[in-house]
């Protein structure tokens, strides 16, 4: 392959999924933004409290994640430790045999992306359907979400209206309303046949056992609504201090990840129905899930474990945004999903390792971060391990030459006159892909190596610019 | 966040690290920069060993070949003046960059003592020499391209006061300012497609308000932009900061 996967799935995209894709990230960028800097008089400073408190926790699991298990089992929880996404999937299987269920709803839950749970269980006999819209009618389609936030941002309502009718779900129709209204309509049975209702968590907090869920739907409510139990699958970062961070928490996660003050549900959950409450699950159990976070903690790159799911980079990607999140082959797309995804495959590192090439290094995901995390340096620490690691970067070019020129003043100097050649000899002759790719987009400038040397020297009465001392002795030496 | 503290400018006489880019194709940018600073009173110095800041490699993943670099340029920069960069690009490489990757090296305090006193060229005029306006003329609309290494520090903004301030330019803004123009180095040449539709997405956006000059601090997108804009046959005028102040100093009859 001559160029890097990602550029060559941009390249072969269709221009529809392209437009799908771009209008919807620019319009959640650009809402974004206007919500934040209205409301507050200083939002960076928000980003970077909120990341200084999920550092902090990133770095004290080892006291947090003991902490909250004892909350939750006071609280009546059951707590379930998976350290893959086999045994999660094991774990929530476990669950429904012991109960004899075979009937889940599930609410949109990330890390049930990573583990493959609803095709796990569907292997397994069991129903597990999905009740957000988006993640539904990924799941009616046999795609995958192509977005953290909105799973369907590549599709267009005439390819759902197109989807709906093969599946049984009514005549063709790509009304928005007419859409959602049989969406509803089918979903409100499958929540009272359900015997289990999964949902994951935005965040627990580690002073009360608290699961906090934010849906704009309220099908996270519906599917603990009428079923017996609740199973929550939580990345073992989703902890927070204290009840009193999701103040911060909650109005950051809302306004980075869909320009709202607060998302239309919030639900605290603390535990199964108490005997004073009429109704609701009374079996609750919380799988927490590695699948791979520990090994990133011990990495060099452990502050992506702050990312609080929100899309906000996604959103201003411009590289997402002529790939879309297909083209990065993971769970987690865009440029949180460039460090996470190939971290999270352990060995096989090297799979992934073209991810946190993607990306022009322009630092926009940084800037809107709302846990502040230097996304770019972090693509630039996993670029570094892939050279170490010797993995194959096609179109990257080699750096052993320039390193030498560029450390050897004379050879510099000689290769300034040298690369003249450039302005004689049609490029496709030149040995050099990088100098092709670039001409196979642009035009290049007239070399001018070693001009702006002889200018310095030769201008009338100010020659007297001259190397200090160190430099000279230095360039003496390199003779 | 990026780290852009810098020493207090004291005396009259700076490094210049003229980038590689200027010493292969844009002599007339680094000239222009010499000239700006010498109608200030300042005394450049051009260290004549200078190769890279090392940015390429860095970028390539290749570390151990850009602390090579860079710890030529170290060497080749030694002494306490400021250094002077045309490009916001090599200085937040300077001050940012080279730190990441020489975070585990025995010699990270000296590489750390030159980005602190490593400047992009108008955050250096307005915040080292406290320039505030730009005399003489320079009659154009113009578009300036907020390059995407000055987030976070104070180069875009230094920009705009010194060119807001030159009498006969206008400044229009233009829609998705804040995005990238699709350069990012060796991104341009390992991914063209993507990097091509960047470049043609923000030529649309600049086209769309008429400027007579494409005006940036960083001459890598200048680069880009410009060599896109020719190859689709519809040329566009690019200049780089240093230019338009060195024009607006020859046109005001001031050098």
């Amino acid at each position: 392959m001559r160029f890097q996967q990602i550029d060559q799935f941009a390249a072969e995209l269709k221009a529809d999924t392209r437009a799908a894709v771009y209008d919807g990230s620019k319009k959640g960028h650009e809402k974004r933004t206007k919500l934040l800097f209205d409301e507050y008089a200083d939002p960076d400073r928000l980003r970077r409290i909120a990341g200084e408190v999920k550092q902090h926790v990133v770095e004290n699991l080892d006291t947090y994640l003991p902490q909250v298990e004892a909350k939750l089992k006071a609280n009546g929880v059951i707590v379930h430790w998976a350290a893959t996404a086999e045994a999660a999937n094991q774990a929530v299987l476990g669950i429904m045999r012991a109960r004899g269920a075979t009937k889940m709803v599930k609410a949109k839950t990330m890390v049930s992306e990573e583990t493959e749970l609803a095709h796990f269980l569907e292997k397994h006999g069991m129903e597990a359907l999905e009740t957000d819209l988006g993640e539904f009618i990924v799941q009616i389609d046999g795609d995958h979400p192509s977005h953290i936030v909105k799973p369907i941002i590549h599709k267009n309502r005439r390819e759902i209206a197109t989807s709906f009718e093969e599946n049984g779900l009514g005549a063709y129709n790509d009304d928005p309303q007419t859409i959602t209204r049989r969406a509803r309509h089918f979903l409100r049975h499958k929540y009272l046949e359900a015997d289990v209702g999964l949902t994951g968590a935005n965040f627990v907090s580690a002073e009360s056992g608290r699961l906090v869920l934010v849906t704009n739907e309220g099908n996270s409510r519906f599917c603990l609504a009428a079923t017996k139990c609740h199973i929550a699958m939580v990345g073992i970062e989703k902890i927070v201090p204290r009840d009193y961070d999701l103040a911060l928490f909650l109005n950051l996660l809302a306004r980075s990840g869909t320009a709202q003050e607060l998302t239309v549900y919030t639900e605290y959950i603390s535990g199964p129905k108490s005997p004073t409450q009429p109704d609701g699950p009374e079996e609750m159990h919380v799988i927490f899930v590695d699948n791979g976070r520990t090994e990133v903690l011990a990495s060099d790159c452990r502050d992506i474990l702050r990312c609080i799911r929100c899309g906000a980079c996604l959103n201003v990607c411009p590289v997402y945004r002529q790939a879309s999140g297909h083209a990065y082959r993971s769970v987690y797309p865009g440029p949180v999903g460039a460090v996470l995804s190939p971290l999270m495959m352990g060995d096989k590192f090297p799979q992934k390792a073209d991810l946190p090439k993607a990306s022009s290094l322009c630092g926009a995901c940084h800037e809107v971060c709302p846990v502040n995390i230097p996304i770019p340096d972090l693509l630039l620490r996993l670029r570094n391990r892939a050279k170490e690691e010797n993995v194959p970067s096609p179109g990257t070019p080699p750096m052993g030459a320039w390193a030498l020129l560029a450390s050897q003043p004379t050879a510099w100097r000689a290769s300034l006159f040298g690369g003249k050649i450039i302005n004689y000899l049609p490029t496709k002759l030149l040995p050099i892909p990088a100098l092709r790719a670039w001409e196979a987009k642009r035009s290049l400038p007239a070399w001018r190596g070693g001009e702006f040397r002889k200018w310095l020297k030769t201008r009338k009465g100010r020659a007297n610019v001259s190397p200090p001392a160190p430099s000279r002795a230095e360039a003496k030496k390199a003779d | 966040m990026l780290n852009t503290e810098r020493k207090p400018i004291t005396g009259k006489r700076v490094q210049l690290m003229a980038t590689c880019l200027c010493d292969a194709f844009y002599d007339d940018v680094a000239a222009a920069t010499v000239q700006v600073l010498e109608y200030l009173g300042v005394e450049v110095v051009f260290p004549e060993g200078q190769t890279c800041c090392g940015q390429p490699a860095f970028n390539g993943g290749d570390w151990t070949a850009s602390r090579k670099v860079v710890r030529h340029t170290v060497k080749t920069f030694a002494g306490e003046e400021p250094v002077v960069v045309p490009s916001g690009s090599c200085a937040a490489m300077m001050f940012h960059g080279t730190v990441l990757e020489f975070e585990n090296e025995a010699d990270l305090g000296e590489v750390e003592a030159l980005g602190r006193r490593t400047w992009e060229l108008g955050d250096f005029l307005v915040n080292g020499l406290g320039v505030k306006t730009w005399p003489g003329r320079f009659e154009a609309t113009v578009a300036f391209h907020r390059s995407c290494h000055s987030r976070g520090t104070n180069s875009s903004s230094a920009a705009s006061t010194l060119l807001g301030s030159v009498a006969g330019l206008k400044i229009v803004e233009f829609g998705e300012g804040e995005q990238c123009c699709g350069f990012g180095g060796t991104f341009s040449v390992s991914f063209p497609n993507i990097s091509a539709s960047m470049g043609a997405l923000k030529l649309d956006h600049i086209r769309a308000v008429k400027p007579d000059v494409l005006v940036s601090g960083d001459m890598s997108c200048m680069m880009h932009l410009g060599g896109l804009a020719k190859e689709e046959g519809k040329p566009i005028k690019t200049r780089h900061l240093a230019q338009v102040l060195r024009d607006a100093l020859k046109n005001g009859k001031l050098i």
